[in-house]
């Protein structure tokens, strides 16, 4: 089946494997990975497991407060330990130390990030010192003997109170903790929208903070050589090349001169782009001790220290008039940073969130203003979605409450203001210009699976018999494979988005494939070898896929923001064609023909209208090589590098539906029914797609229902461990049928969009529209995320008495 | 305060020298180089650490080494290997049943006791006995299909068939 005219199915898809599928259907068939087997054996090699000689292990003290002075600290008993090699504050480092922010704002205060703090500690998870010792359980002993004097200072967690005139300040030298005020859209247009519609309808919404949760904690190797000045980094990174750049002015060591690798990574989420204090200090330590240094971080601290996603207070308006025509939406959002800038913090509450506010409609005035504040949290930057779920998120709410003002069915409120097919390529009032769309077939395809007017007579039935059923629609759009390079240059980026791809031919006629994307769980071996499988028309088994390595592979971008298959599948797509093209070349001069006349199909260079004249594009690689008999003016080699800088964005969407029932007697929320509907564009490996939009339903599950980094007054983490924050159990995620459409997208060669988030963008909507539409006869229009037990039982009227 | 303890893995004789609070992940991880089974939460929940300590899953995160002494623990590197994978494994690959892999080793060792004690589970009973392995890539539903696929297999019986779906062909084996 040629994948564009895919359209997958709710039944389970079957894998298959690769020695079964014919050459011409290796795209878009549901192939076994070929990472499994290693990981299913416990031969994966994860940054823990790796063993060096004479390695040591080195743990960090963190902070007892949230925000303090630190007024004196005290080493030297641990210092005598047993087993301690080294024990260091922040008066021992002789580097720059300071983290950087690589996204800039007009409007950004941007603060000192310091990789061990001296004086003031603005969070838990600051570094007061580190150990280095023989024995990871030596190293945590010492951390135990050092000796701290604080000062404590009234700390702040929440946005609002954050900006407010008698707030604590966080970074004193700044003089508030307003990190930076942007906008976009028009004010005053969108102003007179609201005045002139018929209705409008306000909402005020907690997007809460959650904690990432990659199984595997943040983990760093790092072995210095120095006779040669050689920094040999293996962490845990969704990014090497980044990684490598930012790490290498932490710590003032030349670019050049440092490798980074990332062995198998246990999962990211977002979580593992960042660069953190502790990487930078591991590495510091090994040049320091001149033995290698190893760190994991317990779960404690990955939840202290892992940047936290989301966390905005939001103030939302609707404009529609009686007819269910939406004319304008205004936004307000104070969105919490947390206690420095993060890596990427500033985009994503801004261009990651004000630009996808026009959501899958048609709405000509839109204003968004967002204040951004330094808080004593945890930094806060991208998390699985990174903006676009809030965005999603306070526009399905709205539109619910707008179809509840006009007196409207949901699903209808949506059809009547979905963008059409043919307004595409289309411009949004917040600068975004949507690739490609069909938004009515999702929403009726979802409808249809759903059995909504069945439903709704089943739900009359059941209200009339006291119980609370209720269905909710997710109507989303993502924006993935952020570009091009030039635009978000423009508008603050300190690094382009573009991928490198190099496709290597050996003199044998296989292939390796060096992707500068990083993945950590999504299957890009698999999924990239079959990409070059198809446009190289080489067996699926002769391609190995090399990332994660900066010795190997080109300057790299990385994995996140579901770009991987956009943008670097885009990038290993035209170093095929390239490398096609040179043995094209190569074949017509073996073959005394033009090489406008040689055709290449399935492997195999032939002379048009001349069948018995051909060669395979293996013996071509040989001759490439042996460069006995190639073109005059050709260089020898059959290799081509790509760095592909995306023309736009790409836009996947769908709908997501739940169907709930309630009980307001104890506030149980049990799942009847979910199904997603997806349009992700071409699908190279459907198995692999219906994973990732499985996973990333149940991180919206997860936030809708269960999940929030909670503080006390004091910005202790109250949530401070897996027994303490609810990541979601296998009984608490449900039984999910997805469906998909497919849109290609025409912004790139393989007509792909980008599944890695789509799930979590659309889940928490849903499933609070359902919570809230099951309890409408009770009077409830709102509950506040995560919808525990509680919440929901006093919305529905619990404890009033 | 360190003692020697004796204890076989996987089939092979250990003695290891252990202090009274090694956790029996850090013996089996650090001290014998058994890396298959992971630390994830140090604190039982996560269950990524998971082996068999004479045929019962254990969180290893939160057992103390010298308790294993005289016992036959199983990790992960014993179910099966990469040429020669226990059904579960092979369900798991089949089925789409991992993405990360780093809660895979507990995953698969749970479910494999599981198996023993309830070969014919339904769904539900899946998901229960899963309780305590945490996925947060997967969203579950694979891994309760794989688990459910790889009861069918141990159990010698036909594929079960997909939800009113059509079969698929299976190709070669």
């Amino acid at each position: 089946m040629a994948t564009d005219e895919r359209e997958g199915g709710s039944d389970r898809i079957e894998t298959v494997e690769a020695d079964d599928v014919d050459a011409a259907d290796i795209l878009g068939s549901a192939i076994e990975r070929q990472e499994d087997p290693s990981l299913l054996t416990g031969e994966a090699e994860y940054t823990d497991d790796i063993q060096l000689p004479e390695m040591t292990h080195m743990a960090m003290l963190r902070s007892q407060y949230a925000h303090a002075r630190l007024a004196d600290i005290d080493t030297s008993e641990a210092e005598e330990m047993e087993g301690v090699v080294a024990v260091f504050t922040a008066e021992d480092l002789d580097v720059s130390g300071a983290l950087p922010v690589g996204w800039d704002l007009d409007s950004l205060r941007n603060v000192d990030n310091p990789i061990m703090v001296e004086d003031r500690i603005r969070y838990q998870g600051d570094v007061l010192a580190l150990v280095v010792a023989e024995e990871r359980y030596q190293a945590h002993d010492a951390l135990d003997a050092v000796d701290v004097e604080y000062e404590r200072l009234e700390a702040v967690t929440d946005p609002s109170d954050a900006l407010a005139e008698d707030a604590p300040v966080i970074h004193e030298e700044e003089g508030t903790n307003e990190a930076f005020d942007w906008d976009i859209g028009d004010a005053d247009d969108t102003e007179a929208a609201l005045e002139a519609a018929d209705n409008v309808v306000e909402l005020d919404v907690t997007n809460q903070l959650l904690i990432p949760n990659a199984i595997e904690p943040r983990a760093v190797v790092a072995d210095y050589d120095p006779s040669d000045d050689l920094l040999d980094v293996q962490m845990t990174t969704q990014n090497p090349h980044v990684h490598r750049l930012l790490m290498a002015g932490v710590i003032d060591h030349p670019e050049h001169r440092m490798r980074v690798r990332a062995p198998d990574v246990g999962g990211g989420f977002g979580s593992k782009i960042h660069h953190y204090a502790d990487e930078a200090l591991v590495s510091w330590a090994a040049k320091q001790v001149e033995r290698p240094v190893k760190w994991q971080a317990t779960r404690t601290e990955s939840y202290l220290t892992d940047a936290q996603g989301r966390g905005h207070e939001t103030h939302g308006e609707i404009a529609v008039d009686d007819d269910g025509t939406i004319r304008g939406l205004y936004v307000d959002t104070k969105a919490n940073l947390g206690a420095y800038l993060s890596t990427f913090s500033p985009s994503i509450p801004t261009y990651l969130y004000g630009t996808l506010l026009s959501g899958q409609y048609e709405i000509d005035n839109i204003y968004c203003e967002v204040t951004g504040a330094y808080t004593n949290v945890v930094p806060v930057d991208a998390y699985r979605g990174a903006g676009r779920p809030e965005a999603s998120f306070i526009i399905e709410r709205l539109v619910n409450r707008a179809a509840d003002a006009v007196d409207m069915d949901p699903a209808e409120i949506r059809k009547k203001n979905f963008l059409d097919p043919d307004d595409f390529p289309y411009e949004t009032p917040v600068a975004m210009e949507y690739d490609s769309g069909d938004y009515h077939k999702t929403l009726e395809r979802a409808m249809e699976a759903v059995g909504y007017d069945e439903f709704r007579e089943r739900q009359e039935q059941a209200r009339e018999e006291g119980r609370y059923l209720g269905i909710g629609f997710s109507c989303y759009i993502e924006a993935c494979g952020i570009a091009p390079s030039e635009l978000v240059g423009e508008l603050g980026a300190g690094a382009g988005l573009w991928e490198s791809g190099l496709v290597r031919f050996t003199p044998s006629g296989t292939v390796r494939a060096m992707s500068g994307s990083s993945g950590h769980g999504q299957g890009h071996d698999t999924t990239f070898s079959q990409i070059l499988a198809n446009e190289l028309g080489v067996d699926y088994d002769d391609i190995e896929v090399v990332e994660g390595d900066t010795d190997a592979i080109p300057q790299g971008m990385g994995t996140y923001g579901s770009r991987s298959a956009a943008v670097g599948g885009s990038a290993l797509v035209e170093s095929a064609r390239k490398v096609v093209e040179k043995a094209r070349k190569i074949a017509a001069h073996q073959l005394e023909a033009d090489p406008e006349d040689v055709e290449f199909e399935a492997g195999e260079f032939q002379v048009a209208g001349a069948p018995d004249r051909s060669t395979s594009i293996q013996d071509v690689s040989l001759e490439a090589y042996l460069a006995h008999d190639i073109p005059d003016d050709m260089e020898p080699g059959l290799e081509a590098t790509t760095f592909y800088d995306p023309s736009n964005f790409v836009f996947p969407f769908g709908t997501h539906v739940a169907v709930v029932e309630v009980d307001p007697d104890t506030g149980e929320v049990a799942f009847e029914d979910y199904v997603a509907v997806d349009d992700v564009g071409n699908q190279i490996n459907p198995k692999i797609v219906e994973g990732q939009i499985h996973g990333g339903i149940a991180q919206g599950v997860g936030q809708a229902l269960f999940e929030g980094a909670e503080y006390d007054d004091n910005g202790q983490l109250v949530t401070g461990s897996m027994q303490d924050y609810a990541v979601p159990k296998s009984f608490h995620v449900p039984e999910m049928e997805t469906e998909s459409t497919v849109t290609p997208s025409p912004e790139n060669p393989l007509g792909v969009k980008g599944v890695g988030e789509a799930g979590t963008i659309a889940a928490p909507q849903a499933i609070v529209n359902a919570v809230v539409d099951a309890l409408e006869p009770l009077g409830v229009d709102h509950i506040e995320m995560p919808l525990t037990n509680e919440r929901v039982w006093r919305a529905a009227g619990g404890g009033d008495d | 305060m360190e003692r020697t303890i004796e204890l076989t893995v996987n089939g092979t004789d250990h003695q290891v020298t252990v202090e009274p609070r090694t956790l029996l992940i850090h013996a089996l991880r650090d001290e014998m180089g058994y890396t298959g089974p992971n630390v994830g939460c140090e604190s039982s929940v996560c269950g990524a650490c998971t082996v068999h300590v004479d045929g019962e899953a254990v969180k290893a995160c939160t057992e103390l080494a010298v308790r294993a002494e005289g016992s036959e623990v199983t990790t992960i590197e014993a179910l099966g290997d990469e040429d020669d994978m226990h059904p579960l494994q092979e369900s798991f690959q089949e089925e789409h049943g991992l993405q990360c892999g780093y809660c895979t080793p507990g995953m698969v060792m749970t479910a494999a006791v599981f198996l023993e004690e309830e070969p014919d589970p339904d769904r539900a009973e899946i998901r229960e006995a899963l309780e305590g392995n945490l996925c947060r890539c997967t969203g579950y539903q694979n891994i309760v299909n794989a688990v459910e696929s790889a009861a069918a297999e141990m159990a010698g019986a036909v594929e079960p068939a997909t939800d009113g779906g059509t079969a698929v062909e299976e190709g070669g084996d």
